[in-house]
């Protein structure tokens, strides 16, 4: 027992919680933005896991990770905007288009994967680089702090940046009144001479960039190669996070920090006798508990406001 | 005279969905002929082997039944769920866990041998039942997103499922991760010989023709359907939408536990999943296909089936990749998804339709 509170009060630890919660952050921040737009969006799955690709691509057949960081929100933001065109403009159901865009992500990626280096399982193969991490100064010297917060991958502290930026965005500009009201209300969007269209559109574009930098992440940063369905339900778990931090910034990125300590976990109690399938079971569980927490407490509380409605 | 009309431009309409689902299907061939032709220097032969693949053999063809039974199961459960209106996409973890149960119970349960398999599949249903009832009763209870919690089921199922796995039913001597062999007897009996073809067939057809009775010819059906397509007027009605909306969530469930079950024991002598399945979003694909329609899902499957072992084939004639056909299905269910596709055509169609008949009623009178 006292190996599992090692291995979990340890810096190390805490360095990996960041690191693995960085694709969530990034995921979750994209959701936040379109579920304000009123989209539900599972398409982020996918997302992710094709930009990942397409970025170990650019990475190794161009000009290095950060040509691949960027043709991974390039191509983001191009999957998104195409989710958008057929459940928008030619107004097919959305959660059935991000579901036919989920399978075409994981089929189509390992058709890709295989057209160029006749791998079925990973690109191994390529010499496709690593974004750079780095060394924050003055943070770095300070002892036990310097260790979890430093020499990081630069796209975690991009996601860390991104949290302040999207609520920036949704509270503070007028394209985040916009998105919001295109989700709450809208006609009055119309009303004013806005197009509610070009808005969720717009919305999905940004939640594109995210997703595409999530998959950056995941292929040039977590690990240095891209493989089959990498992205292993985090997109989801981006979804999930979203309705547990009530499509705000701050709450979604803390319920994703959350799910990452619950999977960094996971990966901390494989050294212990534990069943590792139980450890493994331990991210999912805690997101369905954390929606249950979420649900009770929203419900309990709009029957508070229906009854004080009803003494008013 | 207007009742002419009115089925007239009905038959249109039905006409008209078939043609689009034709052109939805070509272009979504035409999209993958290009993306293949980048691929591979002969995508003629590439495709060619994609179409004729299954009927080369009776071997291959007698693949594409064996893989339509689960699909078929996939298709029906997400139907009956989706009837009432909830995204619910826990019948991958009901499928996983169906298979498991009633592999276990097929590993160790003493008895007869019929009734054991017999015990087997109803077991897999209650099992498949319970998973699906969790995501409709959170719904119920404290109206969490169905959908969202249903995604993470998933997840928890095939960790919890691999776990007793280990613990109960893992061949310490197996070279791979299976699971000790099911007793003699227990498992669906092959019904063409030199092929894997087993008599769960028979068991779809049951169900298909069930679920089709169920949902249009019972009360029980009408009043799901109606709470799935107006929850405010079905509530009006008097019906009690709670108990409706989680009846359908534990038929759906039921149904997908028996095809994991279905599976495990035609297919399998051994439980070897270490994955999910992938049927729970197979059903969602399948019922955009078959437009929502039980009796059109086994069409829909075979559709499906014969594709991927299709793809199968050229895989290993041509060496393009057989994921392919991922691609193709997801430019067929968004095609067919968008309503915009093809609209102006169909408006001036039914326009000039509809003009004809009263043209034609007109001179009549």
């Amino acid at each position: 027992m006292s190996q599992v509170f090692e291995s979990i009060f340890s810096t190390g630890f805490f360095f990996s919680v960041i690191r693995v919660a960085t694709p969530l952050i990034l995921a979750s921040m994209g959701a936040v933005i379109t579920s304000n737009a009123g989209i539900t969006n599972i398409g982020i799955e996918g997302v992710m896991l094709v930009s990942a690709l397409t970025g170990v691509f650019a990475s190794a057949y161009g000009f290095g990770p950060w040509f691949g960081l960027l043709i991974s929100i390039i191509t983001g933001v191009l999957c998104s905007l195409a989710i958008g065109y057929v459940s928008m403009s030619l107004k097919a159901d959305s959660a059935l288009t991000c579901i036919a865009f989920n399978t075409m992500a994981v089929g189509g990626t390992v058709y890709f994967m295989y057209a160029v280096v006749k791998d079925k399982g990973t690109t191994i193969a390529l010499n496709s680089g690593k974004l750079p991490s780095l060394e924050i100064p003055l943070i770095k010297d300070i002892p036990v702090l310097g260790e979890i917060l430093s020499n990081h991958n630069v796209v975690s502290y991009m996601a860390l940046v991104m949290i302040f930026v999207v609520y920036v965005l949704l509270y503070k500009t007028p394209l985040g009144l916009r998105i919001r009201s295109a989700g709450k209300a809208p006609n009055a969007l119309s009303s004013v001479g806005v197009s509610f269209l070009k808005t969720r559109y717009i919305a999905l574009g940004i939640s594109g960039v995210l997703g595409g930098m999530a998959g950056a992440f995941m292929s040039m940063g977590y690990v240095t190669w891209f493989s089959k369905n990498m992205t292993a339900g985090r997109g989801f778990i981006a979804l999930a996070a979203d309705a547990m931090g009530n499509s705000t910034p701050l709450g979604a990125a803390l319920s994703a920090m959350l799910f990452a300590i619950a999977e960094a976990l996971s990966y901390a109690l494989q050294i212990t006798t534990i069943s590792p399938e139980l450890v493994q079971m331990l991210p999912y569980a805690v997101t369905i508990l954390g929606l249950i927490i979420y649900s009770v407490k929203k419900s309990s509380s709009d029957k508070k406001k229906r009854e004080q409605l009803a003494k008013n | 005279m207007r009742k002419v009309t009115k089925m007239s431009v009905n038959r249109f309409n039905t006409w008209f969905e078939v043609l689009r689902f034709l052109i939805a299907i070509f272009i979504a061939f035409a999209i993958s002929f290009i993306i293949m032709s980048f691929s591979t220097d002969s995508p003629f032969a590439a495709i060619g082997n994609l179409f004729i693949g299954p009927l080369t053999s009776v071997r291959r063809f007698s693949t594409v039944l064996e893989m339509m039974i689960p699909l078929t199961f996939a298709g029906l459960a997400v139907n009956v769920m989706f009837k009432a209106n909830q995204f619910n996409l826990s019948a991958e973890g009901a499928f996983f866990m169906g298979a498991l149960i009633s592999a276990i119970l097929a590993i160790y349960m003493p008895g007869q041998a019929k009734l054991v398999l017999i015990i087997a599949i109803i077991a897999a249903g209650i099992v498949g039942s319970l998973v699906c009832a969790i995501p409709g009763a959170l719904k119920i209870k404290w109206n969490c997103s169905e959908m969202v919690v249903s995604l993470m089921l998933n997840y928890v199922m095939l960790y919890f499922g691999t776990y007793i796995f280990n613990q109960v039913a893992r061949d310490p001597n197996s070279a791979y991760k299976a699971s000790y062999k099911f007793r003699t007897g227990v498992g669906l009996s092959n019904i063409i010989p030199k092929t894997r073809l087993h008599s769960g067939i028979f068991i779809m057809i049951a169900f298909v023709i069930l679920t089709y009775i169920f949902m249009y010819k019972t009360k029980w059906g009408y009043k799901l359907r109606m709470t799935g397509s107006n929850i405010h007027f079905a509530k009006c009605a008097g019906i009690g939408v709670s108990g409706v909306i989680m009846s359908s969530q534990l038929i759906g469930g039921f149904i997908a536990g028996v095809g994991g079950s279905v599976e495990m024991l035609g297919m399998y002598t051994r439980f070897q999943w270490s994955a999910l399945p992938g049927y729970g979003f197979d059903g969602v694909i399948l019922n955009i296909i078959a437009k929502e329609n039980p009796a059109f899902i086994p069409v829909a499957a075979f559709f499906v089936a014969y594709l991927r072992i299709g793809a199968d084939y050229m895989y290993k004639q041509s060496d393009v990749a057989a994921e392919i056909v991922s691609i193709i299905e997801g430019l067929v269910i968004v095609l067919v998804a968008a309503t915009a596709f093809l609209a102006k055509f169909r408006h001036r169609m039914t326009t000039k339709v509809s003009k004809n008949m009263l043209e034609a009623g007109g001179a009549k009178e």
